[in-house]
């Protein structure tokens, strides 16, 4: 006779599978303006219930309410809003490159627009972010990189400045502060926490941002990396950007059920806050909470944003496959660009009139870049950077087997 | 013999020498170039206060403090991928990791980041870093304390290998390795960490301080990465190898009297080729002997370059004397390390043949 019952495997499952509606109870959200704000030297364990909460900021009139509410003046105000409709702009624009062969592959961030192009205001011209492929907000808000530039990546041309190495969206941007992002998941965490280091090192006063998707918290490299910056107090950023989706797989499956992701810095020793990523003066002010603590030798924030992945993985995904269809509609933490728009609308520095003719603006301002980056060529006509270019820079000086297999190809 | 030793294009400033073992002189090497650029930081498991357990890192710590040389927790991959971070900041990092038979948590960070930073960035971001691993077998160290790991790298693009034989060479690579703008892997035969050891386990162990190779400057010098050393002249058969097969190889040559010319290849890829094909063109026989397992070890590379480029200068074979195709044993150590006379026995074998 048996005296316990048989085990069960236990494999999570996302509420909403095609067909039938996701319940978002899971969310926990808390009130905009109802969680606490410490002060930036508190300590690790005092930011726990942060962990477990929702930071916001803008209310559902509109409003920014309670402790987190930015000092940002109204400048600063639109500048964001339009980087966050450049954003989602120049994303549709490259999606339909893509259906037009012009491009091979490309990956949207859109519903996540906020979480980057806040962050990125928030932060100095000099701190450097490691970012995942999903954080070309961090471009789009700053001009020391043009879209014309960005454009010819994606489309490997002639004037591609990673000449033709890598897949499109993999940008590489130092002058922008703007990591070299790699296709393997999880691997620019410690090196975010490295680039810390080295600058505690050397007496610097700039710190790192490092980024990664709820999925890839899954990834050892997560885990190395919070060990190494609480154990040396890396002046960084560690950002997850909980989107709730890894391709097909839902944010439980990654380790996210009955729990949060910022909850793993807390238990790592990291001061670890969890905030609406869809509420732009929420990023921003965390975001400068965050770097206000690097900054002053206080240690690594861990940082939970907490968003949507509104559109498919990339070009190569149909989640109406595996979710459904008007998910991001149900979504309660809605859409940044229209919580931000209502927000400057309430303080009479934006009108709808305005939005539209910005838009129009913007929608011009993508067509005119592609189009300059299309006279640079792109896949669909052959021109991509020289076959000599493909045994460049494996190393510094080009060794010997090289220089003959480059003499072999004929170029 | 060691007399004979040619190290070509050594770069050296004017400098005192003396008989240090490898061990003091890759640490004369770190302290070197810690003292010359600010930028150098050394770092890993046990490598900090305690000054690691093979006591290369003994004393950094206390001369250039806590920022330039510490302990890491146990972590494999984040030691690279702080290192990675480290190196794209514009510092020159030098990670340690205990035992090469160690690296593979690592082997993301190497492979799919190190390796190629420069390249998929089109030179944006670059990757000055150097990975230090004592590597190789002879110690009784079984599965995890013996492995010769090096084909695993120089199968990956952009990586560097480096693996001496000596003090002088330990010195002088290391710190061309550091001053590299490459990653460049640095293997450390501990069985040689503190003699040579031609394979002959139940003599006495020699100690550096009795060979040439032992004394080394006590200031700054390079020895060029991509430069073989003719460790021994000869006529009749050339053996390409490293590490402690060096003087296995040189052992083998004395006690089958056969006139060897034995290659230390020193940057093992990439490699010297030059000095490779110039020895088996005048020879036309080659040997080639290393620890690591034979199936797609780095022999084989070795075997086809030749095959390659001297096809008709080639008298017999080419022969490969190596570790079996096991995990490293531990109670039959001496029946898998490739001794004296299984080298010897290749060499007979290559003389026979024609």
């Amino acid at each position: 006779m048996r005296e316990h019952p048989a085990l069960r495997l236990h494999v999570p499952e996302p509420t909403g599978r095609p067909g039938c509606a996701t319940d978002f109870s899971f969310l926990q959200i808390s009130g905009a303006g109802t969680v606490r704000k410490p002060p930036v030297d508190t300590s690790h364990f005092e930011t726990a219930d942060l962990a477990y909460a929702l930071i916001g900021v803008l209310d559902r009139d509109g409003q920014a309410v309670g402790p987190w509410a930015p000092q940002i003046d109204g400048t600063q105000l639109r500048r964001g809003l339009r980087a966050m409709m450049k954003t989602r702009i120049f994303d549709a624009r490259m999606t339909i490159a893509q259906r037009q062969r012009k491009t091979s592959f490309y990956m949207q961030c859109l519903g996540e627009e906020a979480i980057a192009v806040a962050q990125g205001m928030a932060l100095a011209k000099g701190d450097m972010h490691f970012p995942t492929y999903r954080q070309q907000g961090l471009l789009l808000s700053r001009d020391d990189v043009s879209m014309v530039e960005l454009i010819c990546q994606l489309m490997s041309n002639e004037a591609d400045p990673m000449k033709g190495r890598q897949l499109p969206v993999m940008y590489s941007f130092k002058r922008a502060d703007f990591f070299s992002i790699s296709g393997n998941l999880a691997t620019q965490y410690p090196q975010a926490v490295g680039w810390a280091m080295a600058s505690a090192i050397k007496g610097d006063t700039r710190i790192a941002s490092a980024w990664i998707g709820d999925g890839a918290t899954a990834e050892s490299d997560f885990h190395t990396a919070l060990t190494f910056a609480h154990v040396y107090r890396a002046p960084v950023i560690l950002n997850v950007v909980n989107n709730q989706w890894a391709i097909s797989s839902f944010q439980a499956i990654a380790g996210g059920e009955s729990t949060t992701f910022a909850a793993r810095g807390v238990g790592c020793g990291i001061a670890s806050l969890r905030v609406d990523g869809n509420d732009f003066l929420a990023v921003y002010a965390a975001s400068q909470w965050a770097a206000e603590r690097a900054r002053s030798n206080q240690g690594p924030t861990l940082i939970e944003w907490v968003t949507y992945r509104a559109g498919a993985h990339s070009t190569s995904d149909d989640p109406s496959k595996y979710r459904p269809a008007d998910d991001w509609e149900r979504f309660p933490l809605g859409d940044p660009i229209e919580r931000l728009k209502a927000h400057l609308i309430v303080l009479g520095i934006w009108s709808e009139q305005e939005h539209g003719q910005v838009h129009k603006e913007l929608e011009a301002e993508v067509a005119a870049a592609q189009k300059e980056a299309e006279g640079h060529g792109s896949l669909l006509d052959g021109h991509i950077p020289s076959a000599a270019t493909i045994f460049e820079d494996v190393y510094e000086t080009m060794p010997e087997h090289l220089r003959r297999q480059r003499q072999e190809l004929g170029v | 013999m060691l007399t004979e030793v040619k190290n070509p294009a050594v770069e050296t400033a004017e400098t005192t020498s003396k008989p240090m073992t490898m061990i003091q002189a890759l640490r004369s090497a770190l302290d070197v170039v810690m003292a010359r650029d600010p930028d150098v930081v050394v770092f890993g498991q046990d490598v900090g206060y305690f000054g690691g357990v093979f006591r290369v890192t003994e004393g950094l710590q206390a001369k250039y403090g806590k920022t330039r040389c510490f302990d890491a927790p146990i972590s494999e991959g984040g030691i690279v991928g702080v290192a990675v971070g480290m190196g794209a900041y514009g510092l020159r990092p030098v990670a340690e990791i205990q035992f090469a038979d160690y690296f593979y948590p690592a082997s993301d960070q190497l492979v799919s980041e190190a390796a190629r930073l420069r390249y998929r960035s089109a030179g944006d971001f670059t990757c000055p870093i150097t990975v230090r691993m004592p590597c190789g077998g002879g110690i009784y160290g079984g599965q995890t304390h013996s492995q010769s790991p090096e084909a695993l790298f120089t199968h990956v693009s952009g990586l560097r290998t480096v693996l001496p034989s000596n003090p002088y060479d330990a010195k002088g690579l290391l710190i061309a390795a550091i001053e590299c703008n490459d990653p460049v892997i640095f293997l450390e035969p501990k069985r040689l960490y503190n003699g040579p050891f031609d394979g002959h386990h139940d003599r006495p162990v020699v100690p550096w301080s009795k060979h040439a190779l032992g004394m080394v400057p006590e200031g700054y010098y390079r020895v060029p990465l991509e430069s073989a050393a003719v460790f021994r002249p000869g006529s009749q058969l050339t053996v390409l190898t490293y590490g402690t097969m060096t003087w296995v190889a040189e052992c083998a040559a004395r006690e089958t009297g056969i006139d060897a010319e034995i290659i230390d290849l020193r940057s093992i890829w990439p490699l010297d080729l030059d000095t490779i094909v110039a020895s088996v063109k005048k020879t036309g026989r080659c040997v080639i002997v290393h620890e690591a397992t034979k199936t797609s070890g780095f022999g084989a590379e070795l075997s086809a370059l030749v095959q390659e480029h001297c096809f008709y200068q080639l008298e017999a074979p080419i022969e490969r004397v190596t570790g079996w195709d096991t995990p490293y044993p531990h109670a039959q150590e001496w029946a898998y390390f490739p001794g004296p006379d299984r080298v010897g026995a290749a060499f007979q074998r290559a003389m026979e043949k024609s």
